[in-house]
């Protein structure tokens, strides 16, 4: 066995072991951890297709910022895990047909292309070729308008997401730091000069 | 690649033993002792820069203490060797022996892995560190993504060192320093993006070369080349986003001693040493890399003396005594000072700072070219 082929399945075997602990696991923060493990996996794997930008892009914006946020949400949840369990066998029959279609569909979709291309047809990248330069000039030029969509959404996204939250008269005692910085000491402190008393 | 090396770095009458044990682990191995070479000789490059580095961090906080003593008229660690030099040493074997207490209702695997979640990140990134034209361990094309992508991992030890004992103090101090490092990273990942834009490179040793080029280094005067003058305002940003990334004085919210107990609150022993481990090496990490990024790294400043990899050290040192410096000096931030800070003051400026220099390389007095 080439090398190569069993860092693939070293990796792959991780992955999928990661991926089902993170959908089993009962406590939700060994689960955020098992995905950050898959995520991993899924990295060491784009690295050996060649995806070098692709894979660290993965762990500087999903590990390094989503997962964060999300672990502080499962953190502060703190989920009950008995109410939790309580209506399994009820949910049980709708939840297995929805599995069961995204299976589906899923095995159809790699079905199709796996059926039809053998090998990967992608040639072999060059000795000088930069995976960064060009991503950046695809996106630059043939897909600009779809990214420039993208980041508007995400605007809009954020701009909804700040309006949600600050509904209603704030009531927080937060300090003005201009207020702060334009103090002078005698605005504080107010120096009274009282005549020394006599002692007896 | 080894063999070659080898060859010009061993002493004479250990190259006919050396080429004896090649060819006997080519007849033993065959087609496999070229993979079983290279798998050594990476172990062995990997050892040569993590033992020095572990030796240095030691160092590190000796000369943090001995140099904060001598700024306010203090002498520092003195008892233990000449100079109080084995202090380090001392203190590694004091924490070796005390006891790893871990509270009853922790969560065991959880707390165990919090301290490697901090201090694996900080050691890994030092893999594409160069420190010479050609002495780095791996020289990758995205090395600057790389190394802010496993910087932006420490955070994790962070987070779980605080849920994982199952402490409110605990839990309270990962909170605000989880919250700093997350929001100094957009700032620190913005004056980056402004660095490779002129450097027009994600290499680290593509962005120390691209240093050596321009105006100023055409009249000898090579340090007014380097990115800390045109980039001015994104060399103080990034510095004070490293302060504030590795948790140190003025930004050492998540330990400051006289208000709150940290995130390593419930750590003693060894597990807490290895968080101070990490955050020391994170520290040594910052000022190589502002030494890479903005100080020309191993180049000299003045054409006429030779480059060298003891003008990086140097400067590391520098930076390093800067730290130093600043926690001598400098009150703690209040919290949300700290977060206006990063947030409505760092990051508006990179954001300008970025279109300028977007406008200052199209236009006719780009000096980068």
């Amino acid at each position: 066995m080439e090398f190569r082929t069993f860092v693939f399945y070293f990796l792959a075997v991780i992955l999928v072991y990661a991926g089902l602990r993170v959908v089993t696991l009962k406590n939700p923060v060994h689960a955020a951890l098992h995905l950050i493990l898959a995520f991993f996996s899924a990295c060491g794997v784009w690295i050996l297709l060649g995806a070098e930008f692709l894979a660290i892009a993965l762990i500087l914006v999903y590990v390094g910022a989503v997962m964060v946020l999300f672990l502080f949400v499962v953190m502060l949840l703190n989920v009950d895990l008995d109410r939790l369990r309580e209506g399994f066998w009820s949910y049980l029959p709708l939840g297995s047909i929805v599995a069961l279609l995204v299976v589906a569909e899923m095995g159809l979709v790699l079905f199709y292309v796996y059926s039809g291309v053998p090998e990967s047809a992608v040639p072999p990248a060059g000795a000088g070729y930069s995976n960064v330069r060009e991503l950046g000039r695809l996106l630059f030029t043939e897909y600009v308008y779809p990214f420039e969509l993208v980041s508007a959404v995400l605007l809009v996204g954020i701009v909804a997401a700040v309006a949600l939250t600050l509904r209603g008269k704030r009531k927080t005692k937060s300090v003005s730091p201009s207020q702060q910085v334009f103090v002078k000491a005698r605005d504080r402190v107010r120096l009274v000069r009282m005549p020394a008393e006599k002692g007896d | 690649m080894m063999v070659e090396t080898l060859h010009q770095l061993l002493p004479g009458f250990l190259i006919p033993p050396f080429d004896a044990l090649m060819r006997m682990g080519q007849d033993t191995f065959g087609a496999a002792w070229p993979d079983l070479v290279t798998l050594v000789w990476t172990v062995v490059k990997v050892m040569l820069i993590i033992a020095p580095l572990l030796l240095v961090v030691a160092y590190e906080t000796f000369a943090e203490r001995k140099v904060i003593g001598w700024m306010q008229v203090r002498i520092g660690p003195n008892r233990v060797g000449p100079w109080g030099l084995f202090q380090p040493l001392a203190d590694g074997l004091k924490v070796l022996l005390k006891e790893i207490v871990i509270p009853a209702k922790a969560d065991k695997p959880v707390y165990l892995l919090a301290p490697l979640f901090s201090f694996a990140p900080a050691l890994i990134a030092w893999a594409v560190i160069p420190f010479n034209d050609f002495l780095v361990l791996a020289n990758i094309d995205a090395s600057l993504l790389f190394v802010m992508s496993v910087t932006s991992i420490g955070v994790y030890g962070v987070i779980l060192s605080g849920w994982a004992p199952n402490s409110k103090y605990a839990f309270l101090g990962s909170m605000r320093s989880a919250a700093q490092m997350i929001s100094y990273e957009v700032a620190m990942g913005l004056s980056l993006v402004v660095v490779l834009m002129v450097s027009n490179s994600l290499n680290l040793v593509d962005i120390v070369q691209g240093q050596g080029r321009g105006l100023f280094a055409g009249m000898g005067l090579k340090f007014l080349s380097w990115n800390w003058l045109p980039l001015l305002p994104m060399f103080v940003v990034y510095l004070t986003s490293i302060f504030a990334e590795c948790n140190r004085a003025p930004f050492d919210l998540a330990e400051g001693e006289s208000e709150i107990i940290g995130y390593h609150v419930e750590y003693s022993g060894m597990a807490f040493a290895v968080f101070q481990l990490a955050e020391y090496t994170a520290m040594l990490m910052g000022c190589t890399l502002v030494s890479l990024l903005f100080l020309g790294g191993w180049l000299s400043p003045v054409s006429f003396l030779p480059d060298s990899i003891l003008w990086l050290l140097v400067k590391i040192f520098c930076v390093l005594v800067l730290f130093f410096w600043v926690r001598a000096t400098f009150p703690r931030y209040r919290y949300d000072q700290v977060m206006r800070l990063g947030w409505k003051v760092f990051i508006p400026v990179c954001l300008v700072w970025l279109a300028v220099v977007a406008c200052w390389m199209l236009s006719p007095l780009n000096i980068w070219k």
